[in-house]
C-alpha cells in the first residue's frame, strides 16, 4: 500500500486548501444576506426577453477580443 | 468594457453557450443511439455483425463517453458559462478562450468517436481514451477553468451565487481526477500503460470513477439545478442557507465513496469499510439538495400542471433522490455481495443517468435555448410535454427490467445445492436475462425517441429565432 505515502499527504493538503477557501468565503462576507442573494437571480437578466416579447437579436456581431466591447 | 465615448451598454458573450447547448442536443441523440445499438447487441449478439468496429466491446465505451462527456459535458459547459455570466452580471472572461474550449471539446469527442471503435483503449472505465486525447482534455480543461474562474473573478455582484460553487467544485475535482487517473507510460502513439498496477490501479480507477459520478454527474448538474429551477419556477430556492450547507457536506463526503466499487476484492478491508460508511453518510447531503430543489415549488405546485419544463426539472430531482438512496443501499457490503457484477448496477447507473442527469439537462436546455435565440419559449410546448412522458416511461421500463434481472442474476449465481455445488451454470443466468434485455431495449428506444423529439423542437426553435445579444442590466453597487 505504498500509494498511501502519496495519497495521505495529498489529501491533507487538499483538506487544507478547502478549509482555506471556506475561510475566505466566511470572512469576505459570502454568507451574509443569504435570503436576498437567493432571490437576486430572479431579477431580470434581459429586460426585453422577460417582458414576454420575442426579441430580435441585433447584428449579432461577435465580440472580437477579450475586452467585451459592445457591437 | 465599453469605452468612455460609447453609450452602448455591455453585453453578455453567449457564442460558446449557444455552441455547447446545441452540441449537447446533437450528442444526446448520438450517444443514446449507440446505447440502443449496444442494448440490442446484448439481446441479439448477431448484431455485432462480425465487424470489429461495431462490436459491443468497442461501442460500449463510445456510448458511455458520448452520453457522459459529449452530452453531459456540453450541457455543463453551456450552463456554467451562462450562469457565471448572469449571476455575476459580467461577460465571460476571455470569450475567445471559451470558444477554444468549445472547439477543443468537440475535437475530443470526434477523436473518441474515431479511436474507440478502432479499438484503442486504456481499458479504464469512463477513462478509456488514449493518452494523446487525455492531453487534449487536460488542455481544454485548464482553459475551461481559466474562463470560468476568471469570469467569477471579474463579476460585478460580490456574492457568488451557490450554483457557481457547485460548478467550481466540479471543474477543480474533474481536473484532479483526470490528471491522477490518466497517469500512464506511453509506448506508442495509441498505446500506453497505467503507472499504477493491480489493486492499487483499481483503487485509483474507482476513486476516479466514483468522483466522476459525484463531481461531474452530480455537483455539476446540481449547479444547473440551483439556477434553472428558480428561474423556471420564478421562485427563489427553498432554503438558500441549506444550499450552502448542502454544497460543503457533499464535496467533503463524496471523495471517500470510491471503495464501494471494490467490495470483496483484494482491496484492504479498512478501505472497503470507509467506502461503505461514507456512501451511507452521503445520503443526507444528497437528499438535502433534492428537498431544497423540490420544495422550491412549495406554494406553487400548480405550475407543474401546465409547465412541462418544470416537470423535467422536478422529476429529475425525484430520480436523483431515488438514485442517492439506492446507491448507499448498494454500498452496504451485504447488499453489494448480491448486486455486484449484476444488471442491478446497470439499472442504478441508468436511473441516475436517464432520470437525474438526462432529465435535468433537458429541462435546463429547454429553458436556455429559446432565450439564446431571442425567444421566451420553445417552438412547441406540447412537444416538451410529449418528450417528458415518453422519456419517463422509458426510464421506468429500463430501471424495472434491470432491477429484476440484477436480483435474479445475483440469486442464481449464489444458489448452491446441499452438496455445495452450484445450481446454475453461468450461461443459464444469461439465458434467463434475455427477456429483460428486450424490455430494457424498449425503454432505451423510448428515451432515444424523446431525445429525437427534443432535437426537432430545438431545430424549429433556432430556425425561428436569431442569436440573441443580451444586454447586461445595470447593477446597483452591492454593499
Amino acid at each position: 500500500m505504498d500509494i498511501l505515502y502519496l495519497l495521505i499527504p495529498l489529501s491533507a493538503l487538499l483538506v487544507l486548501a478547502i478549509v482555506g477557501v471556506f475561510a475566505w468565503a466566511t470572512f469576505s462576507g459570502q454568507f451574509e444576506g443569504l435570503e436576498r442573494e437567493g432571490s437576486r437571480i430572479l431579477a431580470s437578466d434581459d429586460a426585453a426577453v422577460d417582458a414576454g416579447q420575442p426579441v430580435r437579436g441585433d447584428s449579432g456581431k461577435k465580440l472580437k477580443d477579450c475586452d467585451a466591447k459592445s457591437p | 468594457m465599453s469605452t468612455a465615448a460609447s453609450t452602448e451598454s455591455p453585453v453578455y458573450t453567449d457564442a460558446a453557450v449557444r455552441g455547447f447547448a446545441l452540441a449537447a442536443v446533437v450528442w444526446g441523440v448520438v450517444g443514446m443511439l449507440v446505447g440502443v445499438v449496444i442494448a440490442a447487441q446484448l439481446a441479439w449478439p448477431e448484431l455485432n455483425l462480425g465487424i470489429p468496429w461495431l462490436s459491443y466491446g468497442r461501442l460500449r465505451p463510445l456510448h458511455t463517453n458520448a452520453v457522459i462527456f459529449a452530452f453531459g459535458g456540453s450541457a455543463l459547459f453551456a450552463t456554467s458559462y451562462h450562469v457565471a455570466q448572469r449571476t455575476g452580471q459580467t461577460p465571460l472572461f476571455c470569450p475567445p478562450l471559451a470558444m477554444f474550449t468549445f472547439i477543443g471539446w468537440q475535437l475530443v469527442i470526434v477523436a473518441a468517436a474515431i479511436t474507440l471503435p478502432l479499438g484503442y483503449t486504456q481499458a479504464k472505465e469512463y477513462a478509456e481514451l488514449e493518452w494523446p486525447i487525455d492531453i487534449l482534455i487536460a488542455i481544454v480543461w485548464v482553459a475551461y477553468a481559466i474562463v470560468f474562474f476568471g469570469t467569477i473573478g471579474i463579476r460585478k455582484v460580490r456574492h457568488i451565487y451557490v450554483a457557481n460553487w457547485f460548478f467550481g467544485a466540479f471543474i477543480i475535482a474533474v481536473a484532479l481526477l483526470h490528471i491522477v487517473n490518466s497517469a500512464v507510460v506511453p509506448v506508442s502513439l495509441w498505446k500506453s500503460y497505467s503507472v499504477y498496477a493491480g489493486v492499487q490501479d483499481a483503487m485509483v480507477q474507482w476513486w476516479y470513477g466514483h468522483n466522476a459520478v459525484g463531481f461531474f454527474l452530480t455537483a455539476g448538474f446540481l449547479g444547473m439545478m440551483y439556477y434553472y429551477i428558480p428561474k423556471q419556477a420564478e421562485r427563489p430556492i427553498y432554503s438558500y442557507r441549506l444550499s450552502i450547507v448542502h454544497f460543503w457536506a457533499l464535496v467533503f463526503t463524496y471523495m471517500w465513496a470510491g471503495p464501494h466499487h471494490l467490495h470483496y476484492t483484494a482491496l484492504p478491508d479498512w478501505a472497503q469499510s470507509i467506502g461503505m460508511i461514507f456512501s451511507l453518510v452521503l445520503l443526507a447531503p444528497s437528499w438535502g439538495g433534492m428537498i431544497n430543489g423540490i420544495m422550491t415549488l412549495s406554494g406553487a405546485w400548480h405550475k407543474l400542471r401546465d409547465d412541462p419544463i418544470l416537470k423535467f426539472l422536478i422529476v429529475s430531482l425525484s430520480f436523483y433522490g431515488m438514485s442517492t438512496f439506492e446507491g448507499p443501499m448498494m454500498s452496504i457490503k451485504t447488499v453489494n455481495a448480491l448486486s455486484h457484477y449484476t444488471d442491478w448496477t446497470v439499472g442504478h447507473v441508468h436511473s441516475g443517468a436517464l432520470g437525474w442527469v438526462g432529465l435535468v439537462s433537458m429541462g435546463c436546455l429547454y429553458h436556455l435555448i429559446p432565450r439564446l435565440y431571442g425567444r421566451t419559449s420553445m417552438h412547441s410546448v406540447k412537444a416538451i410535454d410529449l418528450h417528458f412522458w415518453i422519456a419517463t416511461v422509458g426510464i421506468v421500463l429500463y430501471i424495472a427490467s434491470m432491477w429484476i434481472a440484477g436480483v435474479m442474476q445475483g440469486l442464481m449465481w449464489r444458489a448452491t445445492n446441499p452438496d455445495g455445488t452450484l445450481v446454475y451454470t453461468f450461461v443459464e443466468g444469461v439465458k434467463a436475462t434475455f427477456p429483460f434485455y428486450v424490455i430494457r431495449l424498449a425503454g432505451g428506444l423510448l428515451y432515444l425517441t424523446g431525445m429525437a423529439v427534443m432535437a426537432w423542437n430545438v431545430v424549429m426553435t433556432v430556425r425561428a429565432g436569431k442569436p440573441h445579444v443580451a444586454r447586461i442590466p445595470l447593477v446597483a453597487a452591492h454593499a
